[in-house]
């Protein structure tokens, strides 16, 4: 169903896909069978894209973030600047932003990625700095000491050691893109938000906007959860106490 | 077992030359025209007031600090020409803080420096488990984590990890300053005898004159601003410090603190004449000491009791003419010790018991005043020939 077919109907309208029964032919709170029924016709394929859209933000965001971080670790002076820009990113309206680059990238992937990237930038950055920074100055001491290189000291000591921090950070930017990316159905048609922005502006039905919305949080909660559980078992000696 | 436990690399000798340390816009130099030759295998003790640059001094040696001028060479060779990250993992490092790594287990904190030196997984875990072991942990603590760890047993970590290696030379920077009074002498004790065993040259700061006296076979007395004011055995400081400013580190009680140095089992014991019951006195009357009687031993030398001389009249003595003998010391005891006791008791000769409670000897204060005096003398001796 395009855009413009479904701008073009006023009022509420039920979807014809699907059996109609009475819940979605009175527009019920939250038809269950209708959900099961559409599930792999809509709703799977629109949360893979939306995990997708997620995924590729987080990665190329996390890359240019610790890219910045090391630079930034190495020579301090890059951080206040690199800060800046970042934050400065950050706040942009995420309406606004995707609107800025329609007319430069086309209504698409590109447009949404862009902004999603951008948005990562400033918590993963600081939080990444932060972490390798946040190395106690005996434990370098003692490192340098016993004959640790620079390099050595980054892979056997910082970055370990700035785990749970960066880890921190990639769940505060997952929660954040995975919010975002609804939003971003807006300009590109893709992910959850293109099932809850056609919910809203043309059929007014509630099981396809719950459905889609209750995707996105569930999404966000299972990401977040599955990121505690890999610091977890990436960082025992975080969790290690003293027995009594 | 292939590899012993303990090691065979030689101790190196350290010699520092001329050594100066001036940070750039300082008006003062941090370390001034040092020079210090450690020998192989004694622990050489740094010791000042905070700012007199005894931390820097030691820093120097593994370049975590670069001087300005004058050379530092191990076992011969300088340090300036070295790598500094080949030269520090031949150098055992231990710091107040320790600084283990929060992140792997004990046993791979132990095993850092051989693993950045290509050991095989195996010899590593060996010698990390044989480290443990050599300063008194328990094997399984080796799969915890520091954070798990009380401040005594991550010091003992930290000595181990600084000895993984194997260096030929160790440096200390207060390594027992941040462990509880009584932990710090149970640390210090182990140290002293793990060294008895490794004899690694040691390299050992500490703002501690007490400690100093207790550590160093030698000791440094710095002053602000890096300058070395005296060198040498901590007898040799205690009975004839080179100026005021030593004089007054050392503290008013240095006399007390030089009787600490010596136990008793090091001095010449005055003989004791002993009888067992019922044998004659014979000759025995004309040893004793004032203020002492004849001690009545056993057939194996255990002390029964004391007769005092108002009742050796009768040639023979018997159970009933000894009376129990007061206060004794063992062999163990320092002079220092030794003579608080004496002060108890109207500065009377201690009787003196060696390891299995037998009669060693008497201590007198006369005894305890010689020695001292004997002992500056040969100490001056010593140490005209051992620095030059």
């Amino acid at each position: 169903m395009s855009g413009a077919a479904v701008a073009a109907a006023s009022g509420p309208v039920i979807p014809h896909y699907g059996t109609s029964d009475s819940c979605v032919l009175h527009n019920g709170a939250f038809c269950w069978h209708w959900f099961a029924q559409n599930w792999g016709s809509l709703f799977q394929p629109k949360l893979i894209q939306h995990v997708e859209l997620t995924v590729i933000a987080l990665v190329i965001g996390f890359a240019i973030s610790f890219v910045l971080a090391l630079a930034a670790h190495r020579r301090r002076w890059l951080a206040p600047p690199v800060t800046f820009v970042t934050s400065l990113l950050y706040t942009i309206p995420s309406l606004a932003a995707f609107e800025i680059l329609v007319p430069i990238t086309g209504l698409g992937s590109l447009t949404i990625e862009i902004p999603l990237i951008s948005y990562t930038l400033l918590v993963l950055f600081t939080n990444t700095l932060a972490g390798l920074s946040g190395v106690s100055a005996e434990v370098r001491d003692a490192a340098t000491g016993i004959g640790l290189t620079r390099r050595q000291m980054l892979t056997r000591v910082e970055l370990p050691l700035a785990l749970p921090t960066i880890v921190a950070g990639i769940r505060v930017a997952t929660v954040t893109i995975i919010s975002l990316a609804t939003v971003a159905a807006y300009v590109g048609n893709e992910g959850l938000g293109q099932l809850i922005f056609d919910a809203l502006h043309s059929n007014d039905f509630n099981t396809q906007f719950l459905g889609a919305g209750g995707l996105a949080i569930l999404l966000a909660l299972v990401a977040d959860g599955f990121l505690v559980l890999t610091q977890r078992q990436l960082t025992p000696w975080a969790t290690a106490r003293r027995p009594v | 077992m292939n590899e012993p436990p303990t090691t065979n690399t030689a101790a190196a000798p350290l010699e520092m030359r001329d050594v100066t340390k001036r940070y750039p816009g300082a008006k003062t130099a941090a370390v001034d025209r040092l020079c210090l030759e450690v020998p192989a295998g004694e622990i050489c003790v740094l010791v000042g007031p905070s700012g007199c640059g005894k931390t820097t001094a030691m820093r120097l040696v593994n370049r975590m600090i670069e001087l300005t001028s004058g050379d530092i060479l191990i076992d011969g060779v300088t340090v300036l020409k070295r790598d500094p990250s080949d030269l520090r993992r031949e150098i055992g490092y231990v710091i107040q803080q320790i600084g283990l790594f929060p992140h792997i287990t004990i046993s791979a904190n132990v095993g850092v420096v051989p693993q950045l030196l290509g050991w095989h997984k195996e010899r590593i875990a060996r010698r990390s488990a044989d480290l443990l072991q050599l300063v008194g942990l328990p094997e399984e603590m080796g799969s915890r984590f520091p954070g798990q760890l009380s401040g005594g047993q991550r010091q003992r970590v930290g000595v181990a990890r600084a000895l993984a290696a194997d260096p030929p030379l160790m440096l200390m920077d207060e390594p027992f300053g941040a462990i509880d009074p009584i932990n710090r002498e149970h640390l210090q004790n182990e140290f002293l005898r793990l060294q008895s065993a490794i004899r690694k040259t040691v390299v050992f700061v500490t703002h501690d004159i007490d400690e100093a006296i207790k550590m160093g076979d030698r000791i440094a007395i710095l002053r602000e601003g890096g300058e070395l004011v005296q060198y040498d055995t901590p007898n040799e400081i205690l009975a004839h410090p080179a100026d005021d400013f030593v004089a007054r580190f050392v503290g008013a009680d240095r006399g007390l603190k030089r009787l600490a140095l010596t136990r008793l089992a090091d001095l010449d014991l005055i003989a004791a004449p002993c009888v067992r019951p019922g044998q004659p006195i014979g000759s025995v009357r004309n040893q004793l000491l004032p203020g002492t009687g004849v001690v009545l031993v056993d057939t194996d030398g255990h002390p029964l009791g004391e007769v005092p001389p108002d009742r050796l009249a009768d040639g023979r003595v018997t159970d009933s003419d000894a009376r129990t003998i007061g206060q004794t010391v063992t062999t163990a005891f320092t002079m220092r010790e030794a003579l608080s006791l004496m002060m108890t008791d109207s500065l009377r000769p201690l009787l003196v018991l060696d390891g299995e409670g037998r009669v060693a000897g008497y201590v007198s204060i006369e005894l305890i005043n010689r020695t001292l005096h004997d002992e500056a003398q040969h100490a001056r001796r010593g140490s005209a020939t051992g620095t030059r």
